[in-house]
């Protein structure tokens, strides 16, 4: 079984769904000839010289014409270079894409992937770091995915692509290419809609999604050596529809919570997870639930690392919440 | 690119050059359809000051660069409309109680009431749903015929938009797409003269919005917008140059919004009265039964039964649409996605026990 980064991961996904399905398509900028500034479409116009478009500089083009796309029966798969670019295409995104099967009583559907790489890590200052998601998880009608992993990553993406309905595809870009695992050559498919929990543990659960992931596995290994606490570590990989019962059996049983995200801590979406464990599973809870987060400033350039939660922030977190 | 496309004559004759030479069916057909929505017009416009639906955003003066350009297209053809075109609906065949259903949001309306009126959809025509973002549906329509392309389908797609739709990001960047892949699209701007409150004058500094295309790389046509046939004549040319692969045309439709912007609109606050009266002078409908009656179709009978007709067909329409109760609650949650979340299954039944059903 070949060994694949996540950038392999989105590549073997991509060519095997084109393979499948003459109605995917791919285009946004220098995913073509150059194969994407990650290289994740590399020599995909080699295979499918009629269906990678190198678009001109406008993402608000990119995705308004592959909602058109989409509406005449193709699955397109736009890529935005970087999430923190995809603003001129909110619109198009948030008021056509994700109303449309609402708004014509299913006359007419969405049926596209966005790619974006998004979150921290590359000291890539304002504009090329965000984690912008909890925008589009506010919008009714959009998927919101994040794999953390190689293999997620194939399967999830192929499940994106066959989906019925828009979704946004976001891609922890810090971990392109810092993790490797055996992914099948062919067909994989991970549902939509389901998370996983990546460590077991029994006295806390971390609810996290892309590089927060690993952060947080990180972090637990260290609460499990350093302070002899078991942390539970669960990847949510779905933010909408998000797996609440994943959420609320873990945290019945460990009795705490610790919440992790990259985006600012204000309206970010693990504030919603929080609200959800408050509302549901308050009884069990021996303690407040804990947010570990960017903070509410802009993305910083030189000071990243202490913008981004690392281990020892998550870590601090951890012994707040079994402080109770 | 000044010079406005003009085919029927103050007599009523027409340019023997430009001429599209319609069969009197169809050159009544036309003008059925234009009458038929200033009827609808009128009609849905007091129903809204009775109360009895919500909302309207009528046409008049602009049937003509409404109903032609969809004429002009063949059954397999898209159009991605604006919110004010409901000739073009029933153009595409469309039936009109369906429409008067959508007015009024009720259990009937194919949308389940979840859009204000003058927002339908009607697939069996490719007539796209309708959004109240100006210019959004622009680049869609590229998409749509780049599409089309790529599976090589000979298809042509249609957008509408108003002046005030120049300016949009969504302009410009479907412009440039359709200019840069050569897409089979018709751009119809029915340009009428003012967006709400602001005159086209302040709406761009370029002289015609026709002039805009040079920029993209392609065609822009200037057309006399209440001259149905002329419109007709540049919207057939611009279907026939994109499907045989010679890509995409923007024709400026130059018409006059006579009515206000919309139900909740009041033009007299910035516009003057006598600017209006002058182009009541040009009614596109005025204009088409001096042609009519060139070719010795239009009589005071004509007139007479059409205009019957037409209001009797709306009667009825209204008298079956008032009778449908409201959606279901049910419909508020259904549609969302494909299949139903289970965080949608929830606030579903929550519903329905705080409602105690």
């Amino acid at each position: 079984m070949p060994v694949m980064t996540i950038v392999q991961a989105v590549n073997s996904a991509l060519r095997e769904e084109m393979r499948r399905d003459d109605r995917v398509v791919i285009l946004g900028e220098d995913v073509g000839r150059n194969g994407g500034v990650f290289r994740c479409t590399e020599g995909l116009i080699d295979e499918f010289p009629d269906r990678v478009f190198d678009t001109p500089l406008s993402e608000g083009g990119i995705i308004g014409t592959a909602i058109g796309m989409a509406l005449y029966g193709l699955r397109p798969v736009p890529e935005i270079q970087f999430m923190d670019f995809i603003y001129p295409g909110f619109d198009q995104i948030v008021s056509e894409a994700a109303k449309m099967r609402y708004r014509s009583g299913g006359q007419y559907t969405v049926p596209m992937t966005i790619r974006t790489p998004f979150g921290g890590g590359i000291k890539g200052g304002h504009y090329h770091s965000q984690s912008s998601e909890a925008y589009f998880c506010h919008t009714p009608g959009l998927k919101v995915v994040v794999p953390s992993t190689p293999h997620d990553t194939k399967g999830l993406l192929t499940n994106a692509i066959r989906d019925p309905d828009p979704v946004m595809f976001l891609e922890p870009k810090k971990l392109y290419r810092a993790i490797k695992e055996e992914v099948p050559e062919g067909e994989v498919t991970v549902p939509i809609g389901e998370a996983k929990v990546r460590r077991k543990g029994r006295d806390l659960s971390i609810f996290a999604w892309g590089y927060m992931v690993n952060v947080s596995l990180d972090a637990a290994e260290r609460a499990a050596k350093e302070k002899n606490v078991e942390a539970e570590v669960v990847d949510l990989r779905t933010l909408v529809p998000l797996d609440t019962k994943a959420i609320l059996d873990s945290v019945k049983r460990t009795g705490r919570a610790v919440v992790v995200y990259e985006a600012p801590r204000t309206g970010g979406y693990g504030a919603e997870i929080s609200a959800i464990i408050a509302e549901r599973a308050i009884e069990y809870l021996h303690g407040p639930i804990v947010r570990v987060t960017g903070f509410d400033t802009p993305f910083p350039y030189t000071l990243e690392d202490v913008y981004m939660p690392n281990p020892d922030r998550v870590l601090a977190g951890i012994e707040k919440a079994m402080a109770f | 690119m000044g010079d406005l496309l003009r085919v029927i004559k103050d007599d009523g004759s027409t340019d023997p050059e430009l001429d599209p030479e319609l069969s009197p069916s169809d050159a009544v057909r036309l003008y059925r359809l234009m009458l038929m929505e200033r009827i609808l017009d009128t009609r849905m416009l007091a129903l809204q000051r009775q109360g009895r639906i919500g909302f309207y955003g009528p046409s008049v003066g602009q049937e003509a660069t409404i109903v032609a350009p969809a004429l002009a297209l063949d059954a397999g053809d898209w159009v991605f409309p604006q919110y004010r075109e409901p000739g073009a609906a029933l153009a595409r065949g469309m039936p009109l109680l369906d429409l008067v259903n959508q007015f009024m949001g009720n259990a009937a309306d194919a949308v389940h009431g979840r859009q204000m009126p003058c927002h339908y959809v009607f697939r069996a025509g490719n007539y796209m749903s309708i959004s109240s973002c100006v210019g959004t549906q622009i680049p869609l329509a590229v998409g749509a015929a780049w599409a089309a392309k790529i599976r090589g389908d000979r298809i042509v797609t249609l957008a509408f938009f108003g002046d005030g739709g120049t300016s949009t990001s969504d302009f410009h960047v479907g412009m440039n797409f359709a200019g840069a892949f050569h897409t089979p699209t018709v751009f119809v701007c029915n340009n009428n003269q003012w967006a709400i409150s602001l005159p086209v004058a302040r709406q761009t500094a370029s002289e015609t919005i026709a002039q805009k295309a040079l920029a993209y790389g392609f065609d822009g046509v200037r057309v006399d917008g209440n001259d149905a046939l002329a419109v007709y004549r540049a919207a057939r040319d611009a279907v026939k140059k994109a499907r045989a692969g010679g890509g995409p045309t923007l024709l400026e439709c130059v018409t006059y919004r006579i009515g206000p912007h919309s139900s909740s609109d009041d033009p007299s606050r910035y516009r003057d009265e006598k600017e209006v009266e002058r182009w009541r002078l040009r009614d596109p409908l005025t204009v088409y039964r001096r042609y009519l009656k060139h070719l010795r179709i239009w009589t005071e009978e004509f007139e007479e039964n059409i205009e019957k007709a037409i209001g009797d067909e709306i009667t009825e329409a209204v008298r079956l649409a008032e009778v449908n109760p409201p959606p279901p609650i049910e419909s508020l949650f259904g549609d969302v996605y494909a299949e139903m979340p289970p965080h949608l299954e929830e606030e579903l039944e929550d519903l329905k026990r705080v409602r105690g059903r």
